[in-house]
């Protein structure tokens, strides 16, 4: 057993470069425990190593993926899985309106099709508590959300109209390596919905009080997290066939798939 | 004596006859929940000041409301910019008018160009959340739900959606009235006000586009508090108006999030007060609390011209952040009523002295200094609407006989320096004027060098004054030989 143990440690020492060779326009997360504003009871969460997308998906890359799944096209696509917005910004199938930027984070997409955007790459969604956890960070700390600076500056896109006409990139990419989490787009996650349906049908009775008036303040752990309330009140206003003018997404990787790969 | 009795048979015997002609044609409910609707209809929305037509005496009815949420930019004040979140695109929100047994089919749609999810809590809904747990509708879409009104009163509505502070303090409420049965006594006019507080990253009167600041918020340290929505809002030509011997009805609330009001109107006494919007009828009223989250119907007959300023009677809130209206009312005047000024004496009891508002900082100067002549003209028109207008007027007109005109002033132009120093130390004693005598009291500014070189500048490039420009050199130069 403790040979094993060893031969595991070994190995990865030695394959420790490859395991860090990232993919392409991705960057690796190193997991660990922290507190989200709103877990499933409140408390620690753990998050394990993945890769994240450095952008969110962009117009010209969606392009790409509708020549190649013509299930997502605009005229094709399965109304349950999209709703009358998916894709109002484009004048065709393989087409945006001339208005649109090819380098702008895609929006106007459902769950479902961001989904299987993802899968499609060999990815997936970010859960909420990854999103969370890379997001939380300024160009300089891991956690910034205790200061002011931070909370200030993901307020101030509220105030800002349109911004999801923006080019991608042209925010400060934050410690980790990544670009745009706050100021462009609201993101998809995985499971954006689960802190609202909790799966036990007592507390599914009462889902309504999660996020309006008293309960909402209840269950947070950070009262001062404005920006993060948002969040969650957003995913909480979601169903996975809507798109929006103001939602995109960017997909994850996990590390142990490599690992496995590698070894 | 012989009035009232006259009155009160009246009342009885229409009492009477009304009941006795209901009887035949209509049922009367014990229960509002029961009262039947007649068709459908879609509800007339208002924006403020302003209210829809009376709903009390149709029948009740399936009532059609759609609400549409948009976040957009406006004026907070002069040169004051906010990102408003808005129920039908005003703070306060278009005031919806029902009638006891109404089933209101509430349709409140998120513009898709909006960044948040939104509710709607009706405090008139008896159900949970007040409609905020079937309304919470994501940018793009709309939710419906209906409610039925079953208890009577004038009600406040606003977003519920976390985090709910934010929500409030960037102008999502309104009012929703419920008319009983027969509606409420008929006036000649009624009004819609409804108080908020404002909290911004920058102080009060800082230029620019004032993202909402959540500390200020949480200490409830207002830097604005305003009626609809803008300081402005209520004042000049977008006073409410009125005319001698006329009722007059306004429909109060106050949106909050963190202050009470204490609604006064200066120069009237509130006939009626419909006490926190609901049954109880409070007369002869002077000042009523309003609580965030709630309101007052306020009933009054005006007696007498003039303008009344409708004010929150935390006297600073009125003058210093914005909780000011005017209520212009015009007419024949009734010196039994209300006399006007008799005589103008001079009372001296400490002797002659310059007035001064105490002062403990250091006055800062303008954070953005003006730039070009024009910005100068711009930054200076708004610091005398602040500060000038109440007394010189919008046209520098003055005031007869006891605030001296700046238009076309002989002794404005005639030296510089001297305007510099009232302005900066003020001003009291004789003085002659285009040909009349003063004898009044300014006291000294609380203006920054910059900001009276501005004014200053506004002034004498305004109304026919000798295009002097002031600069901030020239004020310190006045300041330093004191």
């Amino acid at each position: 057993m403790k040979n094993q143990v060893f031969m595991l440690v070994f190995t990865l020492l030695v394959f420790q470069p490859l395991l860090f060779a990232q993919s392409k326009g991705m960057v690796s997360i190193k997991g660990s425990r922290y507190i989200p504003l709103y877990g499933r009871d409140s408390t620690v969460v753990e998050v394990n190593n993945f890769e994240i997308d450095i952008y969110p998906v962009t117009n010209a890359d969606y392009v790409n993926f509708v020549k190649k799944y013509p299930r997502w096209q605009k005229s094709k696509v399965i109304k349950l899985f999209a709703d009358a917005s998916y894709l109002s910004n484009w004048k065709s199938d393989l087409e945006l309106k001339d208005s649109e930027k090819p380098d702008s984070p895609v929006t106007y997409i459902s769950w479902f099709a961001a989904k299987d955007y993802c899968e499609c790459q060999g990815k997936r969604l970010p859960t909420v508590d990854e999103w969370e956890y890379v997001a939380m960070s300024d160009e300089t700390t891991k956690d910034a959300r205790n200061k002011a600076s931070y909370n200030q500056q993901i307020l101030a896109w509220y105030e800002a109209p349109r911004s999801n006409e923006n080019k991608i990139g042209q925010h400060q990419k934050n410690v980790w390596g990544v670009h745009d989490l706050h100021g462009l787009v609201w993101e998809w996650t995985l499971d954006f919905n689960s802190v609202l349906i909790t799966g036990e049908s007592r507390k599914d009775v009462d889902k309504d009080s999660n996020l309006f008036c008293g309960s909402a303040a209840l269950n947070a752990t950070d009262l001062m997290n404005y920006a993060a309330f948002m969040r969650y009140a957003i995913r909480g206003s979601l169903k996975a066939k809507y798109s929006m003018k103001n939602l995109g997404f960017r997909c994850v990787k996990d590390i142990n798939d490599k690992i496995n790969e590698n070894l | 004596m012989k009035r009232p009795h006259f009155l009160l048979w009246f009342s009885i015997a229409a009492m009477l006859f009304l009941t006795s002609c209901m009887d035949k044609e209509e049922k009367v409910y014990d229960n509002p929940a029961d009262i039947p609707v007649f068709r459908e209809m879609n509800a007339e929305l208002t924006s403020p000041p302003f209210v829809p037509r009376p709903a009390g005496k149709r029948k009740a009815k399936k009532l059609i409301v759609k609400m549409e949420i948009l976040e957009k930019e406006g004026e907070l004040t002069d040169g004051v910019r906010y990102m408003y979140w808005t129920f039908g695109g005003t703070v306060p929100g278009s005031f919806i008018r029902t009638r006891e047994g109404d089933e209101v089919e509430f349709h409140l749609q998120n513009h898709p160009n909006n960044k948040l999810p939104h509710n709607i809590d009706l405090h008139a809904v008896t159900g949970p959340g007040g409609g905020a747990e079937s309304s919470f509708v994501a940018p793009g879409h709309e939710k419906v739900f209906s409610f039925k009104t079953i208890n009577p009163g004038l009600y406040v509505y606003h977003c519920a959606t976390a985090p709910v502070g934010m929500h409030i303090a960037n102008g999502m409420y309104g009012l929703i009235l419920v008319e009983p049965e027969g509606g409420l006594p008929e006036v000649d006019r009624e009004y819609y006000i409804m108080q908020g507080d404002f909290y911004t990253k920058g102080a009060n009167g800082e230029r620019g586009l004032q993202p909402f600041d959540m500390q200020k918020a949480v200490d409830e340290k207002a830097d604005y508090v305003v009626f609809n929505g803008k300081v402005g809002a209520l004042t000049g030509d977008n006073a409410i108006t009125a005319k001698v011997g006329e009722t007059i009805r306004l429909f109060v609330g106050n949106g909050g999030p963190g202050l009470v009001s204490s609604f006064h109107v200066i120069g009237e006494i509130f006939d009626r007060v419909h006490v926190e919007g609901g049954n109880l009828i409070n007369e002869n009223v002077q000042t009523t609390l309003i609580p965030a989250g709630g309101a007052a119907m306020i009933e009054f007959r005006v007696d007498v011209p003039g303008t009344f300023i409708l004010v929150d009677h935390s006297i600073f809130r009125a003058f210093n952040k914005g909780a000011l209206g005017m209520l212009k009312v015009e007419g024949e005047k009734d010196k039994k009523i209300y006399s006007g000024e008799i005589r103008d004496d001079i009372y001296l009891p400490e002797g002659p002295g310059i007035q001064s508002m105490p002062t403990t900082d250091e006055i800062v100067a303008s954070e953005v200094p003006a730039k070009s002549f024009e910005e100068q003209m711009e930054f200076g028109k708004q610091a005398y609407m602040q500060t000038c207008f109440a007394c010189h007027q919008a046209e520098g007109q003055g005031v007869p006989n006891a605030f001296p005109p700046l238009a076309k002033s002989d002794y404005l132009n005639a030296d510089v320096d001297r305007a510099i120093g009232i302005v900066l130390h003020g001003k009291t004693g004789e003085i002659t004027v285009n040909g009349n005598k003063y004898n009044s009291v300014m006291t000294r500014q609380m203006l920054s060098s910059d900001e009276i070189a501005n004014v200053l500048t506004y002034v004498y490039n305004s109304w026919e004054n000798s295009k002097k420009v002031v600069t901030k050199a020239m004020v310190e130069k006045v300041k330093n030989s004191k």
